[in-house]
C-alpha cells in the first residue's frame, strides 16, 4: 500500500522508480481510470452535459451509505469495494434519470434541475451516513473518504476493479467513436438516419455513470467531475481535430491521475484527489496558453501579425492612392513626394503610428523619407500597385455582383483583401476584364480626394 | 434499397391527417399532403406556421399526435436509405472539432454500420460530395472557418453523399450569399433531373416561381399545394399570409415578373 510506502519516508526513490509491486499497481490503476474520463469527458464535454457527471458523482454517496449497510446487515464487513461501488451505479443513475426527467417534464431549465438533484441527493446522502455512523459495533468512518477521495486506501483489489472498468469504458468510447460523434454534433440527423438517438444517449449516460463510480474512491464525489471536464477542455486548445482531441484528453487525463498519485504519496499528508485535479488544473492551464490551435498565446501572435500586414498594407495604399490622384501625366508614382499631414488625414491615424509605419515600410524599402514628406520607391510602387488593384478589383465586384450599397464597399473590401488567395484574384479578374478597361489598376469607383484637399 | 420494386404509384412522400402539438398548442393540423415524384418543391408559409414541424414529424424528429406518413409507399424504417434530411444550419455547434471532410463522412455513418471505422473510399464519396458543391479546396478546414454559405454547402454535400431519392432540407437558403443561392439552385436542379425529388422549406417568395416547379403554402393546415402555376396566386398568399401587405405586395410583383 503506498500508504505505508509514505510513512517509510527514505523510500521515495523506491516509489518514484515504481519498485514496489502495489504502488505500480495503484498507480496503473489511477492512471487508467484519468484516461477513461479524459475519453468519455470528450463527448460528455461536445454533448454539453459536462455538468451531469457532477450530479451523477454527488448521486452516489447514499448508494455507497446504503449498500454499506446491506452488506453489514448480511454479516459481511461492507467495505468490499465492488458492492459499494454497485451502490454508487445504482443510486448515480437513479440520479441522471431524475435530472433528465426533470428536464423533460418539467418547464424548469438545465441548471435548476442540475441543482436540485445534485443537492437533494448529497443531503440525503449525507443523512444516511450520520445514521450509518451510529449505528452500535460498525466502523463507517471509511465510507467518508468516498466524498473527498484516498487513493492511498487503495487496495490491490480495488485497484485492479478501477483498471478493469476503465479500460472497458475507454474501449467503448473507441468502438462507438463514429456513433457518439454523429449524437454530439447532430442529434437530428442522428435520428433522421435511424440511429437510435435515445440509446446512444443512454449509453453515454451509462459510461458517465461508471466512470464517475470507479473515480470515487480515488477523486472522491466532489472532485470527480474536473477528471471528466478539465482534460477534454485541455485538448481543445491543442486541435480541431476530434481524433486528435479524445487521444491529447486521454493522455492528459492518465498523466493526471500518474503525477497526482506520485506526488501525494511522496507527502504523506496531501490527498491524491486533490493533487490528481491540481494536476489537470496545470495542464489545463498550460493547454490555455500553450495550445497549439487555440491557445492565448498563439491567437496573440497571430492577431498581432496580421494587424502589422493590415497595418503596413493600409498604409502602402494610403500613399499610393494619394499620389495617382496629385500626379499631373501618366508619369511613375515613385518619387513624388507627398506631406506626412495628408498620409494622417486620409484615415482617423495619429501622427505617431503613421509615422512609426512609414518606418517600418521605409526599413523594407517601399517608401523614403525626406523630411515631412515621403515617397514611394520604384518596387513599393510595384507592390502598392498590385495591392489596390486586387483592392479594386474587389470593390467592383461587389458593386457589380451583390447588393451592397457602395458607401459600405470600402470597409468590407478592405477586410476581405487580407485574406483574398490567388485563385480567387483571377477568378475577379476573368469575370471583371469585360468591365474594366484598366486592369492593371482599374480606377477607383468612388472619387479619390488629393493630397492638397487631404492636408488642409 | 429496394427501389427496383416500387410500384410507379409510390411517392416520395404521401401524409395523411398529421396533427403535431407542442405543449397542447397544436403547429399542425390534419395535414394532408403528397409530394410528387422528380420535383423541386417548395413549403412556404409564414414565420410559426410549421413549415420545419411539418419535415420533421414527418422524419419522426418531433411526435406526432397523429398521422400516418409514407415514404415511396413504405414505412420510414425501410425506406431510410432513400431519404436525406438537411437541418437548419443554425441546429449544430459549428465550433465542433471536426473538419469539412469529417462532417460530410457522417452521411455515410449509417451505410458504414455500428461500430465499424470509417474507411478510404468513404473519405473519398465524401470528397466527391464536396467537389459537386465547389468545395473540395475546403475539405480540410476546421467547420466554424467556413462562412455561413460554406457551412450550407458541406450540409448539402453531406446530404449528396447519401445517394437518397428524395431530399428533405430545411431552410438551405436561409443566411447564404447570392453565389452559394445559384450553387445550390444549380445543385438542386441537377439532382431533379437525375430522378430525385427535393423538398425545401422556403422563406423568400420572390424566388418561389423562378427556383420551383411545386408549392405547398402552409400555415398550421395546408391552405393549398401544387404547381407553382396553379398554386401560387395572390389569393392563396392571401390565405396563407393573412393581411401582411408588403410580403403581398412583393409575392405579387415576383408574379407579374413571371407573366
Amino acid at each position: 500500500m503506498i500508504e505505508l510506502l509514505a510513512a517509510q519516508q527514505p523510500d521515495w526513490l523506491r516509489l518514484v522508480t515504481l519498485q514496489d509491486y502495489n504502488a505500480r499497481v495503484v498507480l496503473a490503476g489511477t492512471s487508467l481510470l484519468g484516461m477513461a474520463c479524459g475519453l468519455v469527458g470528450t463527448f460528455l464535454l461536445l454533448r454539453k452535459r459536462a455538468l451531469l457527471s457532477d450530479a451523477v458523482a454527488h448521486a452516489t454517496l447514499p448508494g455507497v451509505v446504503i449498500a454499506f449497510m446491506v452488506m453489514v446487515a448480511a454479516g459481511m464487513t461492507g467495505r468490499a469495494l465492488p458492492g459499494l461501488l454497485a451502490g454508487a451505479a445504482v443510486t448515480g443513475v437513479l440520479g441522471m434519470l431524475a435530472v433528465v426527467a426533470i428536464q423533460r417534464w418539467s418547464p424548469l431549465k438545465d441548471d435548476a434541475a442540475l441543482g436540485i438533484v445534485l443537492s437533494v441527493f448529497f443531503g440525503f446522502g449525507v443523512s444516511l451516513l450520520g445514521v450509518a455512523m451510529r449505528l452500535e459495533g460498525v466502523n463507517a468512518a471509511g465510507l467518508s473518504s468516498f466524498i473527498y477521495g484516498k487513493a492511498a486506501s487503495m487496495l490491490l483489489a480495488d485497484a485492479m476493479v478501477i483498471g478493469v472498468a476503465a479500460l472497458l469504458a475507454a474501449a467503448a468510447c473507441l468502438l462507438l467513436f463514429k456513433e457518439l460523434t454523429l449524437l454530439c454534433f447532430d442529434p437530428a440527423l442522428a435520428a433522421s438516419q435511424g440511429w437510435p438517438a435515445g440509446v446512444l444517449d443512454v449509453l453515454l449516460m451509462g459510461l458517465t455513470v461508471a466512470v464517475t463510480v470507479i473515480g470515487l474512491q480515488a477523486v472522491g464525489l466532489i472532485l470527480v467531475v474536473a477528471l471528466l471536464v478539465i482534460p477534454p477542455a485541455a485538448a481543445r486548445f491543442w486541435t480541431d481535430n476530434l481524433r486528435k482531441m479524445i487521444a491529447i484528453a486521454g493522455v492528459v487525463g492518465a498523466a493526471s491521475g500518474a503525477i497526482g498519485t506520485i506526488v501525494s504519496a511522496l507527502f504523506a499528508r496531501l490527498p491524491a484527489g486533490a493533487l490528481i485535479v491540481l494536476t489537470a488544473a496545470s495542464l489545463f492551464g498550460l493547454s490555455l496558453i500553450f495550445g497549439r490551435a487555440r491557445g492565448l498565446l498563439w491567437r496573440a501572435l497571430e492577431h498581432r501579425m496580421l494587424s502589422k500586414r493590415v497595418a503596413r498594407q493600409h498604409m502602402l495604399r494610403a500613399i499610393y492612392e494619394i499620389a495617382e490622384s496629385s500626379r499631373t501625366s501618366d508619369a511613375r508614382l515613385s518619387g513624388i513626394e507627398i506631406p506626412i499631414t495628408a498620409v494622417v488625414s486620409k484615415r482617423s491615424w495619429d501622427e505617431k503610428s503613421v509615422a512609426a509605419d512609414i518606418a517600418r515600410l521605409a526599413s523594407d524599402g517601399l517608401v523614403t523619407r525626406r523630411g515631412d514628406a515621403v515617397c514611394l520607391t520604384r518596387s513599393g510602387e510595384d507592390e502598392a500597385a498590385r495591392m489596390v488593384r486586387n483592392h479594386r478589383l474587389w470593390e467592383i465586384f461587389l458593386l457589380t455582383h451583390a447588393d451592397i450599397a457602395p458607401a459600405q464597399v470600402d470597409r468590407d473590401a478592405d477586410r476581405i483583401e487580407h485574406v483574398l488567395d490567388e485563385s480567387m484574384i483571377d477568378e475577379l479578374e476573368s469575370i471583371l476584364e469585360a468591365q474594366t478597361a484598366r486592369i492593371p489598376v482599374p480606377e477607383s469607383p468612388h472619387l479619390l480626394r488629393t493630397a492638397e484637399e487631404l492636408a488642409k | 434499397m429496394n427501389s427496383s420494386t416500387q410500384t410507379p404509384s409510390a411517392l416520395p412522400l404521401t401524409i395523411r391527417d398529421l396533427t403535431v402539438a407542442y405543449h397542447r398548442k397544436p403547429v399542425l393540423w390534419d395535414v394532408d399532403l403528397e409530394i410528387p415524384n422528380q420535383r423541386l418543391v417548395a413549403i412556404v408559409g409564414p414565420n410559426g406556421a410549421g413549415k420545419s414541424t411539418l419535415m420533421k414529424a414527418s422524419l419522426g424528429l418531433v411526435r406526432r399526435a397523429s398521422g400516418l406518413v409514407q415514404f415511396y409507399g413504405g414505412d420510414l424504417d425501410d425506406k431510410r436509405a432513400d431519404v436525406a434530411y438537411v437541418p437548419q444550419r443554425e441546429s449544430v455547434d459549428w465550433d465542433f472539432p471536426a473538419s469539412a471532410l469529417d462532417v460530410v463522412t457522417m452521411g455515410m455513418y449509417r451505410q458504414i454500420g455500428w461500430c465499424m471505422p470509417v474507411r478510404k473510399h468513404h473519405r473519398e464519396s465524401a470528397r466527391e460530395a464536396l467537389a459537386k458543391v465547389g468545395m473540395a479546396d475546403f475539405a480540410d478546414r476546421q467547420i466554424s472557418q467556413l462562412s455561413g454559405g460554406q457551412q450550407q454547402r458541406v450540409f448539402l454535400a453531406r446530404a449528396l453523399v447519401q445517394k437518397a431519392r428524395l431530399y428533405l432540407m430545411d431552410e438551405p437558403f436561409a443566411g447564404v450569399d447570392a453565389a452559394t443561392e445559384k450553387a445550390i439552385v444549380t445543385l438542386l436542379q441537377t439532382l431533379r433531373s437525375d430522378g430525385a425529388t427535393v423538398v425545401v422549406v422556403h422563406h423568400d417568395l420572390q424566388t418561389v416561381p423562378l427556383y420551383f416547379d411545386h408549392v405547398v403554402l402552409i400555415n398550421m393546415r395546408i391552405i393549398a399545394s401544387g404547381t407553382v402555376h396553379d398554386v401560387f396566386t395572390p389569393e392563396n398568399l392571401r390565405r396563407t399570409y393573412g393581411g401582411r401587405l408588403t410580403l403581398l405586395t412583393e409575392a405579387v410583383e415576383a408574379l407579374s415578373r413571371r407573366q
